[in-house]
């Protein structure tokens, strides 16, 4: 009895030897894995920046996975991280709101290119008024607050139809650092030459009125309870939340619905520049129906690839989201690069990446 | 020679029998070994104690240093320039930090006012009048409450305190104490819900479990002698606390008070929430303004520009001498009432 005890339990010591030994073996696996995670051999991509381009590039990647196997691990910790970071060798790709310049692009051997646009809606509570029209210059005067009441004139004019009341308008801005601040100050300095002066452009401006909120969905929630309220977001968090979003007088004159028809309209509109590093805000594009503000999220990667098989795979990535990433876009109200833009996109990475000892990274065919 | 009477694997029992065994006969030479081997252990157990304390001390010096190097550019670039300037330009790259230290200032004032006789109430009553049962539960809420995470609390303030405040209290305050001469200036603005006072008082709501705790931890401290023999000459509640507990602990009800202080100082997502994120500078408390921690939590990520970040990083400078300088005078505080109680002799 004593024996077949001593046994049992020297049994069940050799199986806890056997699972620390697993154990032991999993751990080494996992060590060897993360000191290998960087390398090609694990066709792991890792990208960060934009907050703005988070929610399709991580559904591109969650599809992309299952596809072929790649994993793409984006962080979504700004456009100014994303575009440290990449010029610190830390991520194989940085995506920015706002694009580099291109004698920037040239200090920092980077290659820049848009991936992704999204229109940017002015969206207003005002009780009693659920469509209002505006121009540039009453968009201008209302954020650099020259016009304080809802019932201003200026407003009235444009929109004979409606009956506006007389009350105070609250701006709403983003309080933090942001490419869609960028995109909407470059439309209001493109429109005013004293907006221009004054306050100008950037990812965050010295705001001469109104209450700032945190992210989108800040600005929208902000915009949601406060009536009298105007604010700008990004075309997905108007829709979600449902908020009134205002037309707007195009270039060409007329008043444009803000959808993903006059986005498109505007990026067709587009004459996208290689030799710039595709340096293009879209606003106030000509085109009968395009929307005058539309942002584009730029990718960044480095001109030489130390690792040519890891800038496939980087590239892979890119062109299979597309060729392949289209329905993906539209389902989250985003609006894809067109196909012209791509060539020419394609056509960059044949003649400007190269590897170490300067030869050109040139991908297999691409076939669906 | 004679070997070794200790190996290193040698057990203490057997340290002694050896010891036992050779009192009379071991040279002396083995019980100095003996000692000095006890003693290098002693040694190498204090410096290590020594070491960790030492770390906490050389983790602040490098914050300071840290902090002071990386908004040495902002320093160079504004000098005293950067206190007495309300402009905040990211575009023009000029930045003066007198709205973030206002608007720090005044929420967290405004936030001890409010705590501080609510928080003195819960404790006289937790120490004085409720019953045991109660006793334990209120405290163990307090103590719940102060675990709450400020996002939530920010949440909270955004979604279900801001929209009540704006629609029901700040209507009234803007028609009842905003008539009101010279200090009506205060309390004019658009009724949203967002803005100075809101902050103030979601900030209070948060400070309330520090103080409360604090504060009924040094009622307790009162010798019950004292207030036995006040009741027993027939003193009222009132002038037990009034003339017995409360002088008894001043200085200690003041320290929990900076202590709240001190929190409120430095907490950032709630106050982010409610605050409106403006850098305007206005006379109101119903308008949006922006704290140092609520800019550095919204700024800090997409700061572009070695100024802009520079300047961030000097407003944390700035944060950290204020809340180190609060923090002290609290402890300092809280340490007299000790002594007084000869808990510390």
């Amino acid at each position: 009895m004593i024996s077949s005890e001593w046994a049992r339990s020297s049994e069940e010591e050799g199986k806890s030897l056997v699972s620390a030994k697993n154990l032991d073996s999993v751990l080494d696996w996992v060590l060897l894995k993360m000191l290998i995670g960087s390398c090609a051999l694990a066709a792991e991509v890792t990208g960060a920046g934009s907050t703005f381009a988070y929610p399709i590039i991580s559904k591109w990647a969650d599809v992309y996975k299952k596809e072929t196997g790649t994993t793409v691990n984006y962080q979504s910790i700004g456009s100014g991280g994303g575009i440290k970071l990449i010029q610190s060798h830390t991520v194989d790709f940085g995506a920015s709101d706002i694009p580099l310049q291109a004698e920037q692009l040239t200090k920092s051997g980077l290659l820049q290119f848009p991936i992704i646009n999204g229109g940017i809606v002015p969206i207003f509570h005002l009780n009693s008024v659920n469509e209002l029209q505006l121009t540039g210059p009453v968009l201008t005067d209302i954020f650099s607050g020259k016009i304080k009441k809802w019932n201003h004139p200026d407003i009235v004019q444009l929109n004979p139809n409606l009956t506006i009341p007389d009350r105070d308008i609250t701006v709403v801005h983003r309080s933090d650092g942001s490419g869609t601040t960028f995109i909407w100050t470059h439309y209001l300095s493109q429109i005013s030459s004293s907006w221009k002066e004054k306050t100008g452009e950037g990812s965050a401006i010295n705001w001469p009125t109104g209450i700032g909120g945190k992210g989108n969905e800040g600005v929208a929630s902000y915009v949601q309870r406060i009536n009298g309220s105007i604010g700008y977001v990004e075309y997905a968090y108007a829709l979600q939340n449902k908020i009134n979003a205002a037309r707007l007088k195009n270039r060409s004159g007329e008043f444009v619905i803000p959808n993903a028809a006059s986005f498109q309209s505007a990026t067709t509109h587009a004459t996208w520049n290689q030799s710039l590093g595709f340096y293009l805000l879209l606003t106030n594009m000509p085109g009968k129906n395009s929307w005058p503000i539309v942002g584009s999220t730029f990718i960044l990667i480095q001109k030489t690839q130390i690792k040519p098989e890891q800038a496939k795979e980087i590239l892979k990535f890119f062109r299979w989201a597309y060729h392949h990433g289209k329905s993906l876009a539209q389902e989250l109200d985003y609006i894809s690069v067109p196909d012209p833009a791509v060539k020419l996109i394609e056509h960059s990475w044949k003649t400007e990446l190269k590897d170490q000892n300067d030869t050109s990274i040139i991908l297999p065919i691409y076939s669906k | 020679m004679t070997p070794p009477l200790f190996s290193p694997s040698t057990q203490s029992s057997e340290v002694i029998l050896i010891l036992n065994e050779f009192q009379s006969t071991a040279p002396k030479l083995d019980h100095t070994q003996f000692y000095d081997r006890e003693k290098a252990f002693d040694f190498t157990f204090k410096s290590a104690a020594h070491l960790a304390s030492l770390f906490v001390l050389i983790l602040f010096l490098t914050i300071i240093a840290s902090l002071a190097m990386g908004s040495f550019k902002a320093i160079y670039a504004f000098g005293f320039s950067f206190f007495i300037n309300s402009e905040w330009n990211p575009v023009t790259q000029k930045f003066g930090a007198v709205v973030p230290i206002i608007g720090t200032l005044v929420t967290s004032i405004l936030a001890v006012v409010i705590a501080t006789p609510i928080s003195v109430g819960i404790a006289i009553f937790i120490t004085e009048l409720a019953p045991t049962a109660l006793k334990v539960a209120l405290s163990t809420t307090i103590e719940l409450l102060a675990a709450i995470p400020g996002i939530i609390y920010g949440m909270w303030g955004l979604f279900v305190f801001a929209p009540i405040f704006g629609t029901y209290v700040e209507p009234w305050i803007n028609s009842h104490l905003g008539k009101i001469p010279v200090i009506g200036v205060l309390f004019t603005g658009p009724s949203m819900g967002i803005g100075i006072l809101p902050a103030g008082i979601i900030l209070s709501i948060m400070i309330i479990p520090f103080i409360a705790s604090v504060t009924r931890d040094v009622f307790e401290v009162v010798p019950p002698l004292l207030k036995e023999s006040a009741y027993g000459l027939g003193a009222t509640t009132w002038e037990v606390l009034w003339q017995i507990v409360l002088p008894h602990t001043r200085s200690g009800v003041l320290g929990g008070v900076l202590l709240g202080l001190g929190r409120a100082l430095g907490e950032t997502m709630a106050v982010t929430f409610v605050i409106g994120n403006s850098h305007d500078l206005s006379s109101s408390l119903l308008m949006p303004s922006s704290t140092i921690s609520s800019s550095l939590a919204n700024e800090f990520t997409e700061a572009v520009g070695d100024l802009y970040t520079a300047s961030l990083i000097e407003l944390g400078l700035i944060l950290f001498f204020i809340t180190f300088v609060v923090l002290s005078i609290a402890k300092l505080m809280l340490f007299q009432v000790r002594k007084r109680e000869g808990i510390l002799t």
